[in-house]
């Protein structure tokens, strides 16, 4: 198990490592930097002043250069600064980092917390009225986009209540406060809860079939005991697979939702930095995010083993 | 007090009725005025940045030595009045501008203002300082500034090159603070130190912009607020919702389309609405040393095949006008009259004759039917571009140009009109001041840095400095308008048209005044209070 452990770690690294290559090069190889875009948008073309203010953002130095001193940042826990805001880069991300978690984690509790129940649901009532109640549910959270959805909340809130739910550093109230997370959280889960129901209902389709479940039903077990404890537990494992995976899409890929509802989170910051080549802070967000995705992925490789007693992972 | 739709004469008539109106009411001390804001600001610093996202949260920190009349709608000389300067003198023949300063001012930091802040500020511009801004996009605006020499603490004299009246008018522009000696220009970026009527409490990138009163502001009893936010929502529906929903006081200004006025109107039917021009002029770029469009007739062809209606028809609902360089009257003051404007190429109002005569010199350039013009009509990649951009590809299809739109991303878009690396483009320009020097200068100039086409008459550039140098106002709108027709007869940049775009805010705000011929110099604020 500790070798296991241990290959994951340097796998993990090693994957790290290359993200922060690829995302280097690549931020450095699109058109125009953070130099030209101050020089455009002021319509200036003065050369002097323009190698002036490259050499006082280190852009003068060469690409492997600046990724070694990015790297010795790295090590030393120095991120930078901002191009834009000239504030260090770990100021910026850090009081982002709540925000989005808050939303994330929220929206993927709403998702399984809905997805799970109704999948189940709809499997133990195959082709009932119920069953295709929730398909159609489903087929409407993964059809439906999400900025459509987000600002129709948002009008029929305003019409409806009076009350908008969008960001504000200090709410009202508590239920306003309740309000701006579960709202968000709600729209952008709508999608994902979609997603684990319909996925959890093929599985949990796949097992009721299986003989160990008739068995457990011929020796008089209850359908609630059938279900959740024989028949969910073993269904569980690909729909935990896809909660992972959309726990890290979500950490990234709250643009559109961060938006429409105003929240200042980690999405929309990273999305207006690479707009203004801001390189420290893209580059330390985009490996912040990797290391979240990479840590969820490995987390889920280690529920596997808790969930299915025949996986052992040192094997 | 929900006013609809106004017409250009019912405009002044109705911002007086705000007016006395809200004179009619004692203002309130206290409470905070919210207002959106459309997109997180690159700096906090007036002077480097060219977008009025930074005028309207930050111009609240500063004074100028002048200002445009906060509560008269349209900016001209007559309405410019003292801020940190008390008085001004012209004198050596107009070369020399002379301002008395108004003592006892502070900065919010506490330390004294001088005449050598004005001194550094202009410094600054000019880059003869060894601290420098990062951007300097108005430095052309102080070329003809030979030295600012202070006399004392409270006298400030500006030694010019040749007469140039329009000068004040630059100084009294929201773009035009006076910054302090002793902050450096990163420190002010980030967190700036004005003498206004509001001090900088914080700007989170994509969230909020804070100002809290100054409560030694040197203008007594003022300012009414006890602090300004400015929630930062980029996205337009959620900003239109939450002004509707009351969650802010104020639009972004300029920023409500007609159609969103109608929806307000609708959800918010209390709401004060005021449409007016913004001038930002929508204008065709067309590389002139690129061929073939280095042949004249060419140009003057894509000229003549501009139907101007159609654009303000289906782009602002009828919510634009039809100008030259400048914007048009009544609102712009050096606009062309009507008639004289009719009689340039592309503004008749028999738009089949015009392409009639454009088809005519596309024959003689060797297009016609049986032989197309391919091209590719750049533009940014925002609505506002995009939008105009196809109905250009339609009116050039009249005459035999097959033209592809090559929509350019902005961080792009600047450096390649810049290096004229395009043929034809859609283009948006905003002027600050309604004042020809900034529009000739800026925009027409030989060598101009802004002059993306590349235009560049010597004869012209005379005339501009002669224009610049007359102080008799008729006579020099008699100038303005000749050199305006000429610069349409030349091509040099067609200005399709002048958008409208409302502000809205709720009826309980009170003394603010929506700018007619400027988006950039009403945002002092410190005569708006709220009546809660």
């Amino acid at each position: 198990m500790s070798g296991y452990l241990l290959r994951r770690v340097g796998l993990m690294l090693l994957t790290l490592f290359g993200i922060s290559i690829i995302i280097f090069v690549l931020l450095r190889l699109v058109p125009g930097n953070m130099v030209d875009i101050l020089f455009d948008s002021a319509g200036m073309v003065d050369p002097a002043e323009k190698t002036r203010i490259a050499a006082e953002l280190g852009l003068d130095k060469s690409i492997p250069e600046q990724y070694l001193v990015w790297m010795n940042g790295l090590v030393h826990g120095d991120l930078g600064y901002s191009y834009v805001s000239e504030k260090p880069t770990i100021e910026e991300i850090l009081p982002r980092i709540p925000v989005t978690g808050r939303l994330a984690l929220s929206a993927i509790g709403f998702a399984v917390l809905l997805g799970v129940p109704f999948g189940v649901i709809s499997a133990v009532r195959q082709n009932s009225g119920v069953d295709y109640g929730l398909r159609v549910l489903s087929l409407a959270g993964l059809s439906i986009p999400s900025f459509w959805l987000g600002l129709m909340v948002l009008m029929a809130f305003s019409a409806l209540t009076g009350r908008l739910p969008v960001y504000t550093e200090a709410p009202a109230t508590v239920l306003d406060a309740v309000l701006l997370v579960a709202v968000p959280a709600m729209t952008v889960g709508f999608r994902s809860s979609a997603l684990i129901m319909r996925l959890t209902r093929s599985a949990m389709l796949e097992v009721l079939r299986q003989d160990y479940v008739r068995t457990a039903r011929a020796k008089g077990a209850g359908a609630g005991r059938v279900n959740f404890h024989h028949a969910l537990r073993n269904a569980l494992l690909p729909v935990i697979t896809v909660i992972g995976l959309e726990t890290a899409f979500l950490i990234g890929g709250l643009i559109v939702t961060e938006t429409v509802f105003n929240i200042p989170g980690l999405a929309r910051f990273l999305v207006e930095s690479i707009r203004n080549r801001d390189y420290p802070i893209v580059q330390n967000l985009v490996m912040l995010t990797a290391f979240i995705v990479v840590s969820i992925n490995f987390a889920v490789d280690l529920l596997y083993a808790a969930l299915d007693p025949r996986i052992r992972l040192g094997a | 007090m929900a006013m609809k739709q106004l017409g250009l004469g019912g405009l002044s008539l109705a911002l007086a009725l705000v007016g006395s109106v809200a004179g009619a009411q004692t203002p309130k001390s206290g409470g905070t005025l919210k207002i959106y804001q459309r997109d997180s600001p690159a700096s906090a610093s007036i002077h480097e940045e060219a977008t009025f996202s930074n005028n309207v949260p930050f111009m609240g920190i500063f004074n100028n030595l002048v200002i445009f009349d906060q509560h008269i709608a349209q900016n001209s000389p007559d309405t410019i009045r003292p801020e940190l300067a008390d008085s001004w003198a012209w004198g050596d023949g107009g070369k020399t501008l002379t301002f008395k300063l108004h003592p006892g001012v502070k900065w919010h930091d506490g330390k004294p203002f001088t005449a050598n802040d004005v001194k550094c500020t202009i410094d600054l511009l000019q880059g003869k300082l060894a601290d420098k801004f990062r951007k300097n996009p108005r430095k052309s605006w102080y070329d003809n500034v030979q030295a600012v020499v202070p006399n004392g603490d409270l006298e400030v004299a500006f030694k010019l090159d040749r007469p140039q009246p329009s000068l004040l008018s630059m100084l009294a522009s929201g773009y035009s603070p006076i910054y302090p000696c002793h902050v450096s220009t990163a420190k002010m970026r980030t967190s700036p130190i004005g003498t206004g009527p509001f001090k900088f409490v914080e700007f989170k990138q994509n969230e909020d912009i804070k100002l809290v009163r100054n409560p030694d502001y040197w203008r007594q009893g003022r300012p009414y607020l006890d602090a300004i936010e400015f929630p930062i929502i980029t996205n337009r529906a959620t900003a239109m919702l939450a002004f509707m929903s009351g969650k802010v006081d104020i639009t972004m200004p300029t920023e409500v389309t007609q159609a969103i006025r109608r929806d307000i109107m609708k959800q918010a039917p209390k709401s004060v609405c005021m449409t007016a021009p913004t001038n930002v002029g929508l204008n065709l770029i067309v590389n002139r040393n690129k061929p073939p469009f280095d042949n004249a007739d060419l140009r003057r062809a894509m000229a003549l095949t501009i139907d101007r209606k159609a654009f303000i028809d289906i782009l602002f609902e009828g919510e634009a006008d039809m100008g030259g360089a400048l914007l048009p009257q009544p609102e712009g003051i050096w606009g062309m009259p009507k008639d004289m404007l009719a009689t340039l190429p592309g503004y008749s109002p028999d738009v089949a004759a015009s392409r009639t005569a454009a088809k005519a010199l596309m024959a003689k350039t060797g297009y016609g039917p049986d032989k197309h013009l391919a091209i590719k009509v750049s533009t940014r990649n925002l609505a506002t571009y995009r939008d105009p951009a196809v109905i250009l590809l339609d009116q050039l299809k009249e005459i035999y140009i097959d033209a592809e739109l090559d929509v350019v991303e902005t961080s792009v878009w600047f450096g390649k009109i810049d290096r004229k690396d395009y043929t034809v483009g859609m283009n948006l320009t905003g002027n600050a001041v309604d004042d020809p020097d900034q529009s000739f200068y800026e925009n027409y100039a030989c060598g101009s840095e802004r002059n993306v086409t590349g235009y560049c008459s010597p004869e012209l550039q005379k005339q501009f400095d002669a224009q610049s140098q007359e102080t008799d106002m008729a006579k020099r709108k008699q100038m303005v308008w000749s050199i305006d027709a000429q610069l349409q007869n030349d091509v040099a940049r067609p200005t399709i048209v002048y958008g409208r775009a409302a502000t809205c805010w709720a009826p309980d705000v009170h003394g603010y005044t929506a700018m007619t011929n400027t988006s950039y110099n009403g945002y002092r604020f410190e005569d708006m209070w709220l009546d809660r």
